[in-house]
């Protein structure tokens, strides 16, 4: 076990530093006024400065030296300051967020966090729920319904589904809102009485006990949480259909039957566990699908979360913060694929010997 | 690569393969494929959709005939208005005719799927046969390039690499699919090189060795047309996949030109109507339920694909 971690651990290096010049090789199409926002928030349109400002930041200079300035950071000789520098946490300025690329992260990310949580919660129980129900009736009708469900999940865009759910519970009926709180509410969140403990407004609405915003918060999550789940647990619903069908042909479960145990007994406590074993890889699979899926789930319903900032940022060739937003998402991926396969060689065995 | 060859044996003598018989499995496939009313649903409406995009200058002319992926605009006002005769399927903002883009869409799709797949397949196909039939420090660095890409999350990746390029040469198709693939070619090389290892050690490869056959006519007519059906699922799927993907980048405004009959690039008009969209509801319904019905039609006849191939996936006893 410690063996396969330690070796996994080996390769993360690696692959940042992968990660980190397929970045820096995007940056690299850039002219080198464009990467002048990588050091300097508001660059000002008099050509001699920008040139002033490319010779200071050695903009022009050899590649291999500007991917070493890049990550570390470079000191302004007169004031001593440090500017720039991946490795200390700074990405350069956004042009559309008008701040650094950083603050802008830590802005939006809370909301994405609660909105994926809303979203990837439910979906999972519901979506093993309704894929073992699917295998235990193989082929009958209430299988054939629930594939149909699953395979119109992973063929209808993200956006169609968005754009028609609001489209019925939104322009038509009003039940839910899109944006992310209400104008009285983001007014409550945002006066100093209330505390932003977390920055996820369903959470702090009840550790400030301000019940009204987090109904208010809560009203308008529902819409892009379920279209986030409703694409991303197609997949889990597949997996877990395919898995349970296989697991059901073993020995062991006929083995349990021939016991004379029930059968709830028999998929509860033999068949099931043992299903979600293949489940649970695609829990890596999961974490791509929601980082994908909030780009245009936030975008459609405006939900202003790091999708969201994202994809007006790339809309505006805010290039510098795209590129900052990849990596920190990049990584991100990496550490939750970390994650995701550690706990699963901890429950399977068999994949610490392979 | 070859040390078990003896120099002087009769190489042109031809190894019995399975690849004779893998032509009667492709009949026996396609027969299947035809009985399955899942696949067959799925093969009509792609064949629907082919005689569409055929017919497409029959059934909306083209205005220009230069230029018949623009989509024709009836005035410049902003409100879309709900169908008509003349519209059938109503116009959206700025007076673009939702049917013209529906059907010269339809086009758009084919091309976008299947050149990207092809692509993507072609760039997989050697990247994952290089790596699996020489192993070795080839093969370590080649997965690792390969795991670089998978760090990043598809979508959001191809969003960047969309903005990088098109801030250096300007929005348009290529554009986007070009991002589209320099992510999407990951899958097939990891499909074709786990089944090239699994297929490498066959009796009939290790006899073809023997003989002295050179390394690409084995990787050409004994590995790959072994390991060819996997990579089939998986392209059948993808062809919806990067559909839906393509579509994305023009909804965000990175895929096709404003106006280009793209279905993603249609929808994303309905953007600026959403607390109306009751009584717009045409700027999104048609243009969507064409792209549902596409990618759909690609993965019923994915989704048949594997269960005929994978043998585990009939009825139990």
């Amino acid at each position: 076990m410690w063996r396969y971690i330690v070796r996994r651990l080996l390769i993360l290096p690696i692959l940042l530093f992968g990660v980190s010049i397929l970045i820096f090789s995007m940056l690299q199409l850039l002219s080198p006024y464009e990467r002048a926002s990588l050091y300097v928030s508001d660059i000002s349109k008099n050509p001699g400065a920008i040139d002033a400002i490319v010779r200071k930041y050695g903009l022009d200079d050899p590649v291999w030296l500007q991917y070493w300035h890049w990550l570390v950071g470079q000191r302004d000789p007169v004031t001593g300051q440090v500017a720039g520098g991946v490795l200390r946490g700074d990405l350069g300025f956004s042009k559309t967020g008008k701040q650094a690329v950083v603050k802008v992260i830590a802005q939006h990310f809370p909301a994405t966090v609660e909105l994926v949580l809303w979203s990837s919660v439910p979906m999972i129980f519901v979506g093993i729920q309704l894929g073992v129900l699917a295998a235990l009736h193989q082929n009958k009708w209430i299988d054939q319904l629930v594939r149909l469900v699953a395979i119109i999940g992973y063929s209808i865009p993200i956006f169609v589904f968005g754009l028609l759910v609001l489209m019925v519970f939104y322009a038509q009926l009003d039940w839910f809102p899109a944006g992310r709180l209400s104008d009285w509410a983001s007014r409550v969140v945002l006066s100093p009485e209330f505390h932003p403990y977390t920055g996820l407004n369903t959470l702090d609405g009840l550790l400030n006990l301000r019940f009204d915003v987090f109904v208010d918060a809560l009203r308008h999550i529902v819409l892009p949480a379920v279209t986030l789940a409703y694409l991303n647990g197609a997949l889990i619903l597949r997996v877990t259909r395919t898995s349970m069908l296989e697991v059901l042909r073993q020995d062991y479960v006929t083995t349990a039957r021939s016991k004379g145990l029930s059968e709830g007994a028999v998929i509860s406590r033999h068949a099931q566990p043992n299903a979600m074993i293949p489940v649970a890889t695609i829990g890596g699979l999961l974490l791509i699908g929601f980082l994908n899926g909030a780009v245009i789930t936030e975008t459609v319903f405006n939900y202003r979360g790091m999708g969201w900032f994202f994809a007006d940022a790339a809309l505006h060739l805010d290039v510098v913060a795209v590129l900052g937003f990849a990596l920190f998402n990049a990584t991100l991926l990496v550490l939750g694929n970390l994650v995701v396969d550690v706990m699963y060689a901890w429950f399977d065995p068999r994949v610490r010997l392979a | 690569m070859n040390t078990t060859v003896a120099p002087a044996l009769p190489a042109r003598q031809e190894i019995e393969t399975p690849r004779s018989r893998s032509w009667i499995g492709a009949w026996k496939v396609a027969k299947r494929l035809l009985t399955n009313p899942a696949s067959l649903l799925g093969v009509l409406l792609i064949l629907m959709f082919a005689g569409v995009a055929i017919a497409a200058p029959i059934l909306a002319p083209p205005a220009n005939a230069r230029q018949p992926y623009l989509i024709p605009r009836d005035g410049f006002a902003p409100e879309p208005r709900p169908p008509s005769l003349k519209h059938p399927f109503g116009t959206s903002e700025g007076q673009y005719d939702i049917y013209y883009g529906v059907i010269w869409g339809t086009r758009t799709a084919f091309q976008v799927g299947l050149i990207i797949t092809g692509c993507t397949a072609v760039i997989g196909l050697l990247v994952g046969s290089i790596a699996g039939f020489y192993g070795g420090w080839l093969d370590e660095i080649l997965m690792r390039v390969v795991e670089i890409f998978i760090a990043f999350p598809f979508l959001m990746a191809a969003i960047t690499m969309a903005a990088v390029l098109q801030s250096k040469i300007g929005r348009g198709l290529t554009v986007s699919m070009i991002a589209l693939i320099a992510f999407g070619w990951t899958t097939y090389a990891r499909l074709i090189r786990g089944d090239i290892l699994s297929v490498k050690q066959r009796d009939y490869v290790l006899a073809a060795r023997a003989i002295g056959v050179r390394d690409l006519r084995i990787i050409v007519r004994h590995v790959l047309p072994n390991a060819i059906y996997p990579t089939l699922v998986v392209a059948s799927m993808d062809v919806g996949t990067y559909v839906i993907s393509f579509a994305g980048l023009s909804f965000l405004g990175l895929g096709a030109e404003v106006g280009y009959a793209d279905w993603g690039q249609l929808i994303s008009f309905a953007r600026n109507w959403i607390p109306t969209l009751s009584r717009h509801w045409y700027i999104v319904v048609y243009p969507g339920v064409a792209i549902l019905l596409f990618v759909l039609s690609w993965n019923l006849l994915g989704d048949a694909f594997r269960d005929i191939l994978d043998p585990r996936m009939r009825r139990p006893r």
